[in-house]
């Protein structure tokens, strides 16, 4: 099993956001988490990839069979997980191109790679670029600084393609995009789907998944997953909306329909 | 105050008897306008002695440090190592070099090379002794100069001279190498002269450094005096030891059309105080006045600015970055004055300040005087803290803390360097930059 959640409790601030998440994500798989808006969605993604500010009260995150929520976030973004961020973080002064060759670097010199030099980088990079459709010129600018909504995803997914993670987190990438950035995002991510790596889809939306299509589908509500099942759940889920789910799992209804 | 077990002998006292010890044998003895004008900068400094702790100017600057490192001038120059003078040298950069030791021209050490028509390099001392005339109007106590100004022109031992004629332009830069030796206890009181005529133009490197850990204290003038259509590139940089504290002045005079940029950078020293002060006297005159201090330990800068807008039609850009770990405190106090008629007045100034460290400190005093009504006017000054959103997406790339949080100081400040003209200094100053950032951990409680 390349990840494994068992019973994790997460609070922010003192606040319980997630109360007991079960989750297995075998090597291959994409696994799609929907849920409601505040459901805890992004405090999961956040988690994985080590961010601070999130307490974890109980439970434990195994990635390759090692305790994950040990590792600082340099180490798990070396071991192959990253997290495509739902607010890409504009750092003007830092180009692109540094930041991706830096990352590169480290995670080479952390797999005992050579690091690659500015021409095999460069060859590399372009390669990728191609592939999220963005102009060479995005490369020389500091990261994220004054790129629209639909073009800071696409550099996420940039980043994803050059990195090449076992564990890759997206959390919201479709949120704010149009059909065809959509549909770019996920040919990037498709280009990566392989036996070796796994995919956590975080969405509100089922759209996204007409274009990835997930192995496996769960519903986040109240810090728990309530329900889990195939592709068919997401499609139900866009039809009746949140609120069955809900009232099922004794959460009560509330939330509108997803889609 | 504790009480001093031995009271040592008043700093302003033993200062006025090495000056009444010392003058027949400073540059230019003889001259009868400069011997007077040592006499009354001499009589300055007595009246008006170091400035005191509630003198606002001065709030942010230990006088009393400065004040236990104050002394007369050495006899002359201790012996450095010509690598440290390699040390200095910038990579790539092909520069006309002047090398003075605790305030004097070593000739030894310098390269001056052959200069353009029209181009005057020299030392100070020797300037006094072969014109001084041309040297007298730059010469001049000014209006209400304080302790360090006047005890800087009672004592100057040396400095260099530029003089670039008429419409001639020094292609290649000059480089004002300042080192100190391990010599015992002296101040070095400087003073350079930078003249440029009408159409005129070149570029001044200065750096500071001690070659030793000398605790000691540099006290520098200089007057810059740019004639119609002027252009001036002026880098300073500070790069000095942990004792070396530092005072600077650099009176600035523009006019018509003129343009001055500044680049002052300080990367180290015990205490660094500067002043620029700047007077655009002539319609159309551009100054821009840039700055970063990247200090850590114990360190302190106090930046001041003062640009008098006195024309109609001139431009002022003004930006200062600190980056401040440890226990270091950084200042900036800038003051912009437009004078009544300085119409179309266009004036930008701004401060920011990271803070690495929870006991650093930063002040920052951004200030507009505005007597005319057709101006346009921004300031603005920020003190913040690294974004903690920032340095986790970096490590969320791979990248390890440390250099995330480098790369983000480095990328904070790098705008200032940006603006640098000269890419050999820009790159190697960039260098130098990252360099301090990541010893700066190891280097606390050192300094």
């Amino acid at each position: 099993m390349l990840l494994e959640i068992r019973n994790l409790h997460v609070s922010v601030e003192g606040k319980p956001i997630l109360r007991g998440i079960d989750l297995a994500v075998d090597a291959g798989e994409v696994h799609a988490i929907m849920g409601p808006n505040g459901s805890g969605k992004s405090t999961l993604a956040n988690v994985l990839a080590g961010r601070e500010g999130y307490e974890v009260t109980e439970g434990e995150v195994l990635y390759k069979g090692r305790n994950l929520l040990e590792m600082a976030p340099e180490e798990r973004a070396r071991e192959g997980v990253f997290l495509a961020f739902q607010y890409p973080v504009e750092i003007p002064g830092v180009s692109n191109v540094y930041l991706l060759k830096a990352a590169v670097n480290a995670v080479r010199k952390h797999r005992g790679l050579p690091e690659l030099d500015a021409m095999d980088f460069l060859k590399l990079v372009k390669e990728k670029i191609r592939l999220v459709r963005m102009d060479e010129q995005f490369l020389y600018r500091s990261v994220n600084e004054g790129f629209s909504g639909g073009e800071k995803k696409r550099n996420e997914v940039l980043q994803m393609t050059v990195l090449e993670p076992t564990l890759a987190i997206l959390d919201e990438t479709d949120s704010g995009l149009d059909i065809d950035a959509l549909r770019i995002v996920s040919e990037g991510v498709n280009s990566l789907r392989s036996p070796e790596r796994a995919f956590l889809v975080v969405t509100h939306y089922q759209r996204l998944l007409d274009y990835i299509v997930p192995d496996k589908v769960h519903v986040l509500a109240g810090g728990r997953i309530v329900r889990s099942g195939d592709r068919t759940l997401a499609l139900e889920l866009e039809k009746r909306g949140y609120g069955w789910v809900l009232e099922e799992a004794g959460l009560g209804a509330g939330a509108g329909p997803a889609a | 105050m504790s009480a001093q077990p031995q009271p040592r002998p008043d700093p302003a006292e033993r200062l006025a008897a090495a000056f009444r010890e010392r003058r027949a044998r400073l540059p230019g003895a003889g001259l009868a306008w400069l011997e007077a004008l040592r006499e009354q900068a001499l009589e300055r400094f007595r009246a008006a002695g170091l400035p005191a702790r509630g003198d606002e100017d001065w709030k942010y600057t230990d006088v009393r440090a400065l004040a236990r490192r104050l002394a007369p001038p050495a006899a002359g120059p201790g012996p450095v190592a010509e690598d440290a003078v390699r040390a200095l040298a910038f990579e790539g950069l092909e520069a006309h070099r002047i090398v003075l030791v605790d305030g004097f021209l070593v000739p030894g050490l310098s390269a001056l090379g052959a200069l353009p028509e029209g181009v005057t390099v020299m030392g100070l001392a020797e300037a006094l002794a072969r014109e001084p005339q041309a040297l007298a109007p730059w010469l001049r106590l000014p209006e209400g100069a304080d302790g360090f100004t006047a005890l800087n022109l009672a004592f100057m031992t040396d400095g260099v001279w530029l003089r670039v004629a008429d419409g001639v332009a020094l292609e290649r830069p000059l480089q004002i190498v300042h080192l100190r030796s391990a010599a015992p206890e002296a101040g070095a009181h400087l003073r350079h002269v930078l003249t440029l005529g009408a159409g005129a133009r070149a570029t001044v490197i200065e750096t500071h450094a001690a070659t030793a850990e000398a605790d000691v204290l540099d006290n520098l003038g200089c007057t810059v005096a740019l004639a119609a259509g002027a252009a001036l590139d002026h880098y300073v940089v500070r790069e000095s030891g942990a004792g070396l504290c530092h005072v600077g002045r650099i009176d600035v005079r523009q006019e018509a059309g003129s343009r001055y940029v500044s680049h002052n950078v300080t990367l180290g020293g015990r205490l660094t105080r500067s002043a620029i002060q700047v007077e655009l006297a002539g319609e159309g005159a551009e100054t821009h006045l840039y700055g970063a201090y990247v200090v850590g330990g114990r360190q302190q800068v106090d930046n001041h600015t003062r640009i008098e807008h006195r024309t109609a039609g001139a431009v002022s850009r003004e930006l200062y970055k600190g980056v401040l770990d440890g226990r270091a405190r950084g200042a900036f106090t800038g003051r912009v004055v437009v004078h009544p008629g300085a119409q179309r007045t266009d004036a930008e100034q701004a401060n920011h300040n990271l803070l690495l460290s929870e006991d650093a400190e930063a002040d920052s005093r951004p200030q507009l005087e505005i007597y005319a009504d057709d101006v346009k006017c921004s300031h603005g000054s920020t003190v913040g803290e690294l974004d903690e959103t920032s340095l986790f997406y970096l490590r969320s790339r791979g990248i390890d803390a440390e250099l995330a949080r480098s790369l983000l100081v480095y990328a904070f400040a790098s705008d200032v360097l940006e603006r640098m003209a000269l890419e050999p200094v820009r790159v190697q100053l960039e260098r130098r930059l990252t360099a301090v950032l990541l010893a700066g951990r190891e280097a606390e409680g050192v300094i």
